[in-house]
């Protein structure tokens, strides 16, 4: 094969002492280490019209970001709706997910929600119905309700954080779990602060 | 040559006199609203393919003396001369399709046109409210499938409102980071009765796009800057978008710190000025490389650390603190940790930085070194009398002949390296290419766009055999049109890169990469109207480069170069920058 160049090869080269992790981040060699998974919850603000839920989720798919639950609901203003979004991400990855959300036109603002947000998720169990009493019991221990009951099932509702649901469904499991729904996570901050807010142009 | 039929660009309405409005008739329709929404943006051409469900659209043209559409032969070709359009202009290009496969042929343009950041607006015909959904004829679902490669898409719901959404497009579309956008058009919206006149081309007020970057980063960043050994400046495509070319000149010559591009970024700094290290990454030349390797600071101004600048990021300017400027907050960090993020408008941050450099980077060692090794690694070629042609000569040789500001429009491939690596690029807009997506066929449509966007610049597009197969039919056009552009096939009868990397990493197996059934481009050229030229030898070159120059109108110069010519220096995809291979032995 012809071509080719003049030049030291590679081998007589001056080259650099460092090193970036796989996150492009400079590295002491001496200590490399990759970030943590964490999980995050982000609140985004949106536009309220056909196609952008389906424009969230696909960002969230072609870019990889691995998300646990996702809600979505109106909000007070008629034309915005609020987004719950759970994501499981190393730190950068979160960072990442915030900024593509915030980028997309239809998105109004986004917040990643504090760990002392009110956090909510509710929960429907469809358990067999052969121990009526006893299924009752662990409904009131978790503050639960029944939807439903039947011969030969009973349907209750949960709601709670993922710690507190989890454990119900565990309890429940003795009488043997049909079916499951759970909604994914409902969030706002804790007090006054705004969860995710109107950011308008102020000047034209 | 046989007769032309007339061509359809309108004569340049040249006493048209800035600021008086131009005549146009009230709106009745949603399509009429549309027209009138270009207009109020100052649009002048549109390319496009007309069709059933975008039809209504057309026909509000058919009267309009200020909008002049160009005709494509497919819609591929209308999406990449919009998007030249834009390059060129720093305005958004316009295409127009119908519905189902007039919008999905517009994918591909789109999504060229949204990696590398070229303002476009696409509106497509939308088969009428009451069938969509129920697969009708010619029904695409245009948003679903234009999402992941736009800005923003609208789906017109009302002739009242759909000139707006079109003024919207048209402003996202050019504002903040620039990008393609869409408008979909239902029949039944753009032949609705309206008398609504739309506004001016206005963002959402929620779109609020960055200017100043953080006083305290870029205060920290001019620190670290003024104190560095070994400082380079990364120039990518934003400076250029950003309209931050003058800036970034009088910054770098302020403090004689060496200026890299990457391939979006050529033409933002003068090639043959002395702190010009050309272009870094997998062909980029051999002393960018070796700079930004050992750089220990780094001013990156518009770029997103593409995978092909950066290769493996493990070794990607590893001693450097990185200075990122972007206006796209989501850049910052995505591929490349940035130590000093500057979230801003190019031109503006650059001044902040220079306001708030404390002194001057101790150079002269450096800059000396950089010296060294432009001697060290010169991208010579050798041009022996016993082998054929070599690329680089004619790509040298056009470069000679031709004026400052020609323009210039690749393909994909060897072709569009050696276009790179052997044309001195020294104006911003000169350089018109397909860089993210990577799109052979780019060439010919984006020099139809190129040479209706700046009709007195010299336009020559650089082609390989293969890119020039996948949109030859858009020739045509430029005959249609009377466009006096210069295609150069640059022929080695192969979609050469990917040969290359069958000998470099493949044993030489070269499955589906020779095209040894080629047509003679030349004689096709011919066949569509345009002039034909053929050059085999060395002497052939000057002439017929001066015969294709001096002919008025289109004309192909099919190249037979040297077949077993590869492109170098070269990065092996996701090595090391500073570990470049001179030779397919060292890859």
């Amino acid at each position: 094969m012809s071509g080719g160049l003049e030049g030291p090869a590679p081998e007589e080269r001056m080259r650099p002492e460092g090193r970036r992790n796989s996150q492009g981040i400079r590295i002491d060699p001496e200590v490399e280490a990759e970030p943590n998974t964490r999980q995050a919850v982000l609140s985004a603000y949106v536009e309220h019209r056909p196609g952008v839920l389906a424009e969230i989720s696909g960002l969230f798919s072609r870019r990889q970001f691995n998300i646990e639950s996702l809600t979505v609901g109106p909000t007070v203003d008629e034309n915005r709706a609020r987004m719950t979004i759970v994501v499981e991400e190393p730190e950068p990855g979160i960072e990442q997910a915030k900024k593509q959300l915030e980028k997309l036109i239809s998105v109004i603002s986004v917040r990643e929600l504090e760990p002392d947000a009110v956090q909510r998720e509710l929960v429907l169990v469809k358990v067999n119905g052969e121990e009526p009493d006893k299924v009752q019991a662990i409904t009131e221990m978790y503050d639960g309700q029944t939807l439903d009951a039947g011969p030969r099932t009973i349907t209750v509702q949960l709601t709670g954080d993922e710690q507190k649901i989890d454990d119900a469904l565990d309890a429940y499991r003795q009488f043997g779990i049909r079916e499951i729904a759970r909604t994914g996570y409902a969030a706002l901050t804790r007090g006054e602060q705004t969860t995710a807010k109107e950011n308008v142009r102020t000047a034209d | 040559m046989s007769e032309r039929a007339t061509p359809t660009s309108k004569p340049a309405d040249t006493d048209d006199a800035e600021g008086e409005k131009r005549d146009r008739k009230p709106v009745e329709t949603g399509a009429d609203s549309v027209v009138a929404a270009l207009k109020n943006a100052g649009v002048e051409y549109l390319f496009g393919v007309q069709g059933g469900a975008i039809m209504p659209v057309y026909d509000a043209l058919y009267e309009d003396e200020d909008l002049t559409h160009v005709t494509m032969a497919h819609e591929q070709g209308a999406a990449h001369a919009a998007d030249a359009f834009g390059i060129v202009t720093g305005d958004p290009g316009v295409c127009m399709a119908t519905s189902g496969p007039g919008a999905t042929n517009l994918v591909t343009g789109l999504a060229d046109a949204s990696m590398d950041s070229d303002p476009v607006i696409a509106l497509t015909g939308q088969v009428p409210t009451e069938f969509v959904g129920n697969d009708a004829f010619q029904e695409t679902d245009t948003i679903g499938v234009t999402a992941p490669v736009t800005k923003a898409s609208f789906f017109a719901s009302d002739p009242d409102v759909v000139g707006d959404d079109v003024g919207t497009a048209w402003a996202l579309a050019n504002e903040g980071r620039q990008g393609p956008t869409l408008v979909d058009l239902p029949k039944d919206v753009t032949q609705g009765e309206t008398d609504h006149e739309p506004g001016q081309p206005r963002t959402p007020d929620t779109y609020t796009p960055p200017e100043r970057a953080d006083e305290t980063v870029v205060e920290a960043a001019a620190e670290v800057l003024a104190n560095s050994e070994r400082p380079v400046i990364l120039a990518g495509g934003g400076v250029i978008k950003g309209e931050a070319s003058a800036e970034l000149r009088a910054f770098a010559y302020e403090y004689e710190i060496p200026v890299i591009t990457t391939m979006p970024g050529i033409g933002s700094f003068p090639e043959d000025h002395d702190l010009s290290l050309e272009w870094a990454g997998m062909h980029g030349t051999g002393y960018a490389n070796m700079a930004i390797t050992n750089c220990d600071a780094m001013f990156a101004i518009g770029t997103r650390f593409d995978d092909r600048l950066t290769g493996g990021i493990e070794s990607f300017a590893p001693d450097a603190e990185i200075i990122h400027c972007d206006i796209d907050p989501a850049e910052i960090s995505k591929n490349v940790h940035a130590d000093y993020p500057l979230i801003g408008d190019a031109a503006i941050v650059i001044e902040q930085v220079d306001a708030a450099m404390p002194g001057r980077p101790d150079v002269d060692e450096w800059c000396e070194q950089c010296q060294q090794w432009k001697t060290e690694y010169p991208m010579d070629y050798k041009t022996p009398d016993d082998e054929p042609l070599k690329p680089q000569y004619v790509v040298e040789k056009f470069d000679e002949a031709t004026p400052a500001d020609t323009i210039v429009t690749t393909g994909v491939g060897q072709h569009q390296m050696w276009a790179c690596q052997y044309w001195t690029y020294t104006e911003p807009r000169t350089w018109v290419s397909s860089h993210g997506l990577g799109t052979m066929g780019y060439g010919l449509p984006a020099a139809i766009g190129a040479k209706i966007a700046a009709p007195d610049r010299e336009v020559v597009c650089f082609d390989g055999d293969g890119s020039f197969l996948m949109t030859s039919q858009e020739l045509s056009v430029a005959v249609r049109e009377e466009l006096d552009i210069t295609v150069v096939v640059l022929n080695n009868e192969a979609v050469g890169m990917v040969r290359q990397w069958q000998d470099g990493f493949y044993e030489g197996r070269r499955m589906a990469s020779e095209y040894p059934w080629i047509p003679q481009f030349d004689m096709l050229a011919e066949a569509f109207g345009a002039r034909g030229f053929r050059i085999e030898e060395y002497d052939e070159v000057e002439e017929t480069i001066a015969e294709a120059r001096a002919y008025d109108g289109p004309s192909v110069i099919d190249v037979l170069i040297d077949p077993a010519e590869n492109v170098y220096p070269m990065v092996a995809s996701g090595g090391d920058n500073g570990l470049f291979a001179l030779s397919e032995d060292q890859l």
